[in-house]
């Protein structure tokens, strides 16, 4: 009885709307992959050399100069979003992940974790995964530039740098740099006279 | 009413009662009676509702971790979500091809998308200001948004100017694109 809609997996609309998000070309890709049989209805009335978007839908009524406007506008809301996107991607290479451990008393130690907002990373989910994973206690906080980072209590900066790095491999972000700073030079490791 | 929406605005999350579900189900179907055959489906007896207060006094419901209604007045409205899987059961007009953009950007409906050619009205009587309905586009199956009329759909023929339908809901706003997690 259920009508089953197929949602676009880059835009998430329904694909006859596709047209009108703007990642036109991408969603072309995505349906061509997912849904073949859906992307010959809705694009089998255009000529393959033929950018045109609209081609089969020409036949609306709006009158041949507005859907010429229509087109025009479309095309350059597609131009304008994959600048944005290209920015947005430029911004996410070229900011860095800080994974900082400052020392406390004597041998203790918190690693805090700064410039992820960028990622689009839930950070306090981020932390409570992080809590559980080390069994410490981790929290989100504001630090001195007024930028929200995770606080880990204990010295985890190996297992979280490891971490991170899985992540971001996730997100299809291998190429973000994490620098590691080491704010508790370590002193003594061993006892002396051992 | 969904311009901006976030996770901050989210005040409370709770599990609804079978009893409030059953009586929920019901009030959906008093109000579009043709989701009778269906409302079994759409929320099988055995799933979880849950009702997310939101705010503004916005009320979201959802079945087995998605959105389908809301309310914030008495009325429930229903998200497209659901809209899309049923698209039979509610009240709608459809609009032009050239109204499809400034739509999906949150425009409220002006009257002339909805009277040109491509374009339709329901017939005589029409609905009444201030009923909800779903909006749908020249040559496209699926609705695009959800709105409220500001004049019934007569006023609108004959009027023919300025806004026509407020937008409640539409593709790509926030609630859209809103997730439950």
């Amino acid at each position: 009885m259920l009508r089953e809609v197929v949602y676009c997996g880059v835009c998430s609309f329904p694909p006859e709307y596709c047209e009108f998000s703007g990642k036109l070309k991408r969603c072309k890709i995505w349906l061509q992959e997912n849904h073949a049989e859906l992307f010959e209805k809705l694009y089998s009335g255009e000529d393959a050399e033929v950018e045109g978007v609209t081609g089969k839908l020409a036949e609306s009524s709006i009158g041949e100069k507005r859907e010429e406007k229509l087109e025009k506008d479309l095309l350059k809301m597609q131009a304008k979003e994959e600048n944005r996107e290209q920015r947005e991607l430029a911004k996410k290479l070229s900011s860095k992940i800080i994974i900082k451990r400052e020392a406390r008393t004597k041998r203790k130690s918190v690693v805090a974790i700064s410039g992820l907002e960028v990622f689009e990373i839930d950070m306090k989910k981020l932390a409570k995964t992080f809590a559980s994973k080390f069994a410490t206690g981790c929290s989100v906080s504001k630090n001195a530039e007024k930028k929200e980072e995770i606080v880990i209590q204990g010295d985890v900066m190996g297992e979280v740098e490891n971490y991170l790095h899985s992540i971001l491999a996730e997100k299809g972000l291998k190429d973000v740099k994490v620098e590691v700073v080491d704010g508790a030079a370590k002193k003594k490791k061993k006892p002396e006279g051992a | 009413m969904f311009r901006k929406f976030a996770k901050e605005d989210v005040h409370s999350r709770s599990n609804v009662k079978s009893s409030v579900q059953r009586s929920l189900k019901s009030k959906l179907v008093s109000q579009y009676p043709k989701l009778e055959d269906v409302i079994d489906e759409l929320i099988p007896k055995k799933s979880q509702v849950e009702l997310i207060k939101c705010e503004d006094k916005i009320q979201l419901y959802s079945v087995d971790g998605e959105i389908l209604f809301f309310q914030k007045f008495a009325e429930l409205i229903p998200t497209l979500k659901l809209v899309h899987k049923f698209p039979d059961a509610y009240p709608t007009v459809q609009v032009d091809r050239g109204a499809i953009k400034f739509v999906l950007s949150g425009a409220n409906i002006m009257c002339p998308g909805l009277t040109s050619p491509g374009a339709s009205l329901p017939e005589a009587p029409g609905y009444e200001k201030d009923s909800v309905v779903v909006i749908n586009a020249e040559n496209k199956e699926s609705a695009l948004a959800i709105g409220k009329l500001m004049m019934s759909t007569e006023e609108i023929k004959s009027i023919n100017k300025g806004h026509g339908v407020e937008m409640i809901h539409h593709l790509s706003d926030p609630l859209w694109h809103f997730n439950l997690d």
